[in-house]
C-alpha cells in the first residue's frame, strides 16, 4: 500500500527527516511514536504533500505508484487522508455543504457518479450512526465554534465518509479527555477494514488502549530507530525513550 | 516538496477582463473646467434656463469647497483642470430613433461585456440604459414600460421632456453642497438615468443602467434619479466597467432615490470598474454619493452593492427615514486586493417613528488591499422606537491586506434599539491546506469560502444578476478559474 524509501524531508531548510523507511501493508495500523521534535508530525504532513515541506532525497509510493511529486489534492483524489491534530474553522463554510463538495471530487476522482443531495444527505446519517456523530454539528459551519472534542469527532466523521485507502491521524489524542478519547477510538476501530491501512501518530501508549496496532514504530532523530508490535508501546509507556536512544547511539 | 500549490497571490491576482477600448470618434472637451465649460455642457443638451442656473450655482459652491480627506484612503491629490469634462462619440446627444443609428462600435462594445442592446437578445425582464462615458446611447424597452405608464429614460432626456419632475425632485435629496464630489457633480453632471413610477404601479421589469467609461482623460459625472410615487415598487440594477489605462480617472456620480408612501425602491449595483494593475497603476477612482429618501410612511429603500473594481471606493449609499414605519437596508460586499483601497458604507438617519434599518456589511481583502466599513446610524429625538441592527463582517486573504471598521452611532431618543455585530476572519494557507487536503483544489476552496462569506448579501440581488455577481466575484478573486 504504502512504501517509503530513504526519506529526507525539512522545512525551511531545516531538515528533519534523515533517511526514513517505512512499508505499510493492506489493512495494517501502525503506529509511530517518539520523543517530542523526531519528526512525526513532519512525516504526516510529507505524506499529504503540503506546501513548505520539501522532500531532498528518497521515493514515497503509494500502490506502487511514486507520487514524491502530487500535490496536496491529488493525494487526497488518490485516497490519502490526514486527520488534523488542529482542524481549522472554515468561516462561513457549511459543513454539509462542505463535505458534499469534498465528496463528490472525491467520487469524480474515483470515477465514481457523485452523489445528488439526496443521496448525500442518506449517505451522511448513516456515517454520522456509524462514528456516532451528532447531526447537529454537521449543520453548522465547518470547526467554527467546535471544541476540541468536536473538532476532532469531525475529523473522524470525514474520515468515514471519504472512505479514504490510507488515514493518518496525526496526535488525535492530544487534547481529548477520557471520554472522548473512547468516542474519537470506537469511530476509528469501526473503519478498520481490510482494505484501508491506517498511521496513528501519538505521543502515548494511551490511545494504544483503544486501537491497537500491528505495527508500533519509534522515530527519533528523523528515522526510525526500532520497530515491533504492541509490546513495544507499553515498554515505552514504562521505560520512556531514553534508554532506546542509549541503546540506539551506543 | 516540487508540487508547489498556487500561491495565494497568484491565485487573487487575475487580469482584469473588461480592460479594452473602443476605437471611437469623440467629441471631447479640453481639459479644465470653469464656466464656459459649464455653459457648454449644458448647451450641448440643449437644457433650459434653470438647468444651467442650477449647474452654476453648484459650480460656484464647489469653488469654496475643499477635497475631503478624513477617509481611510491614500491618492495623490486631483488635479481636477487636468481632466476633461465631457466627452461622447461623435453624434452624440442627439435623440437615436433606434439602434440602427448606434455606432456599431459602441453596439460591439456593449456585447463584448455580455450586454448584448438587441431587445430580443436581453434579458426578457430587464430593460437597460446604456451610458458610454458621457452620454446614454440607448434605453431599451421604452415602449413596453410607457405602457404602465413608467418613465425610464437618459436624465438629459428628463430634463428636455419632464421638467417639472426634475425640477421638483432633483437635488432634493443630494443637495448640491452636500459635498465637494456632489457639488462637482451637480455642475457638470453629464448623464445618467432618470425613473419615474406613478401611483400604484409596480414596475413590470427590472431597470439596470450599463456605465462604461472609454476615453482617456475624461471623469464620468452621471446623475441617476429615481421617484417611486406612492405605493410603487422599483427594482433597479447599474453596472460598471472601464478600460485599462495607466492615468487614474475619476467617476464621481451622485444617485438620488425618493420613495413616497407605501412606495419600495431597491437599488443593486455591480461595480467593476478597472481597479489599476499589480503596482497600484491607474484604475478608476469611485467617488460616489448614493441617498434614498424614505419620504413617505412605510416607504422601504433596499440598497444592494457588490464592489470589485476601481483603485479607490469611496461611497456611502445611505438612507433617510422620514416617513413613520419606514425601512432602511444595505447590503455590501466589498473586495479589494492588490492594490485597490476602499472606504464604503452607509448611513441609516432615523427621523420618523417606528423605523428600521439593516446593515450587512462583507468585506474581504487580499493581497495589500484595504477595506473599510464607515457606517452611521442617527436616531433623532423623535425617531421614537427606532430599530437598527447592523452585522459588519471582515474576511482577510493572505497576511498583508487589512479591514477597518468606523462604525458611528448616535441615539437621541430613549426608545431606540441599536445592534452592531462584527467579526474578522481569515482565509490563510491552513485553511486552504484543509479544504485540499479534502481533495478541493485551492481556487475551489476560495469560491466555497468567499460564497459562504457573501451568501447573505447575494440573496438580496435580484435573480438575473445573484449568479452573475458570485461569478464575478470567484474570478476576481480566483485567478482564471471561474
Amino acid at each position: 500500500m504504502l512504501s517509503i524509501k530513504n526519506l529526507h524531508a525539512g522545512v525551511d531548510n531545516t531538515p528533519i527527516l534523515k533517511g526514513l523507511n517505512l512499508e505499510i501493508g493492506a489493512g495494517e495500523v501502525h503506529a509511530i511514536m517518539g520523543p517530542n521534535g523526531s519528526g512525526k508530525s513532519t512525516l504526516a504532513h510529507v505524506l499529504t504533500g503540503r506546501d513548505g515541506y520539501q522532500v531532498s532525497a528518497g521515493d514515497v509510493l503509494f500502490n506502487n505508484e511514486l507520487i514524491n511529486d502530487f500535490t496536496v489534492e491529488q493525494r487526497a483524489h488518490l485516497g490519502i487522508f490526514l486527520a488534523m491534530q488542529y482542524p481549522v474553522e472554515l468561516p462561513g463554510v457549511n459543513n454539509m455543504i462542505f463535505l458534499k463538495e469534498s465528496l463528490n471530487r472525491i467520487l469524480q476522482a474515483r470515477n465514481e457518479a457523485p452523489l445528488d443531495a439526496v443521496g448525500f444527505i442518506k449517505r451522511v446519517n448513516e456515517v454520522a450512526r456509524k462514528v456516532n456523530m451528532d447531526p447537529a454539528l454537521l449543520k453548522r459551519n465547518v470547526n467554527s465554534g467546535f471544541s476540541g472534542g468536536e473538532k476532532k469527532r469531525n475529523e473522524i466523521f470525514q474520515m468515514a465518509l471519504l472512505e479514504p485507502k490510507l488515514a493518518i491521524l496525526d496526535e488525535t489524542d492530544s487534547g481529548l479527555d477520557i471520554d472522548a478519547l473512547r468516542i474519537v477510538s470506537e469511530g476509528v476501530n469501526a473503519l478498520r477494514d481490510r482494505s484501508r491501512s491506517m498511521i496513528i501518530v501519538t505521543h502515548y501508549q494511551r490511545l494504544l488502549d483503544y486501537i491497537e496496532p500491528d505495527f508500533v514504530h519509534v522515530l527519533a532523530g528523523g528515522r526510525i530507530i526500532r520497530s515491533g508490535d504492541k509490546t513495544l508501546a507499553l515498554e515505552l509507556e514504562d521505560k520512556g525513550y531514553s534508554w532506546l536512544l542509549d541503546e540506539v547511539a551506543a | 516538496m516540487t508540487n508547489e500549490a498556487p500561491a495565494m497571490e497568484q491565485l487573487i491576482g487575475r487580469e482584469y477582463e473588461h480592460g479594452f477600448i473602443t476605437d471611437v470618434e469623440s467629441e471631447t472637451l479640453p481639459p479644465g473646467l470653469n464656466e464656459d465649460v459649464i455653459r457648454h455642457i449644458s448647451g450641448k443638451k440643449n437644457e433650459p434656463a434653470f438647468m444651467l442656473e442650477w449647474r452654476l450655482r453648484a459650480y460656484n459652491q464647489w469653488l469654496t469647497m475643499v477635497a475631503p480627506d478624513w477617509a481611510k484612503l491614500r491618492h495623490p491629490p486631483l488635479d481636477l483642470q487636468a481632466i476633461s469634462y465631457y466627452s461622447a462619440p461623435k453624434g452624440g446627444g442627439k435623440k437615436l430613433e433606434s439602434l440602427d443609428e448606434v455606432d456599431p462600435e459602441i453596439l460591439e462594445t456593449y456585447k463584448k461585456l455580455g450586454i448584448p442592446l438587441e431587445e430580443q437578445k436581453l434579458l426578457a425582464n430587464v430593460a437597460v440604459d446604456a451610458v458610454f462615458d458621457s452620454v446614454s446611447v440607448v434605453t431599451t424597452f421604452k415602449k413596453t414600460l410607457a405602457k404602465a405608464g413608467v418613465i425610464f429614460c437618459s436624465i438629459s432626456e428628463a430634463v428636455q421632456e419632464h421638467p417639472e419632475l426634475v425640477q421638483q425632485y432633483l437635488g432634493s435629496v443630494v443637495s448640491q453642497k452636500d459635498n465637494y464630489f456632489a457639488a462637482l457633480n451637480a455642475a457638470v453632471f453629464s448623464d445618467g438615468t432618470f425613473v419615474y413610477i406613478p401611483k400604484g404601479v409596480r414596475c413590470p421589469m427590472e431597470l439596470s443602467t450599463y456605465f462604461r467609461i472609454n476615453q482617456a482623460n475624461t471623469g464620468q459625472f452621471e446623475r441617476t434619479l429615481i421617484i417611486a410615487e406612492a405605493g410603487s415598487h422599483v427594482s433597479y440594477l447599474e453596472g460598471c466597467t472601464a478600460p485599462s489605462r495607466d492615468e487614474n480617472q475619476l467617476h464621481a456620480a451622485v444617485v438620488e432615490l425618493i420613495a413616497l408612501e407605501d412606495a419600495t425602491i431597491k437599488y443593486s449595483t455591480v461595480q467593476n470598474w478597472y481597479p489599476g494593475d499589480r503596482e497600484g497603476r491607474g484604475g478608476i477612482y469611485n467617488f460616489v454619493t448614493k441617498r434614498g429618501d424614505c419620504r413617505g410612511d412605510r416607504s422601504r429603500i433596499s440598497w444592494t452593492q457588490v464592489e470589485t473594481g476601481s483603485a479607490i471606493t469611496w461611497k456611502y449609499p445611505s438612507c433617510i427615514l422620514r416617513g413613520n414605519d419606514s425601512i432602511g437596508e444595505f447590503y455590501s460586499v466589498a473586495v479589494t486586493r492588490g492594490m485597490q483601497q476602499a472606504d464604503t458604507g452607509t448611513k441609516m438617519i432615523h427621523i420618523g417613528r417606528n423605523t428600521s434599518s439593516t446593515i450587512v456589511s462583507k468585506g474581504i481583502s487580499a493581497v495589500q488591499g484595504s477595506n473599510a466599513y464607515r457606517g452611521l446610524v442617527r436616531v433623532g429625538q423623535k425617531a421614537a422606537n427606532a430599530r437598527n441592527h447592523t452585522q459588519c463582517d471582515s474576511l482577510l486573504i493572505g497576511d498583508q491586506c487589512s479591514a477597518h471598521t468606523y462604525p458611528y452611532i448616535e441615539v437621541r431618543n430613549p426608545s431606540a434599539k441599536v445592534e452592531h455585530e462584527a467579526t474578522t476572519s481569515k482565509i490563510g494557507e491552513d485553511q486552504l491546506f484543509y479544504c485540499r487536503q479534502r481533495g478541493l483544489s485551492a481556487e475551489e476552496a476560495i469560491a466555497l469560502i468567499v460564497n459562504g462569506f457573501c451568501k447573505e448579501v447575494f440573496k438580496e440581488l435580484p435573480l438575473e444578476f445573484a449568479a452573475e455577481a458570485q461569478k464575478l466575484l470567484n474570478v476576481t478573486l480566483e485567478g482564471a478559474v471561474g
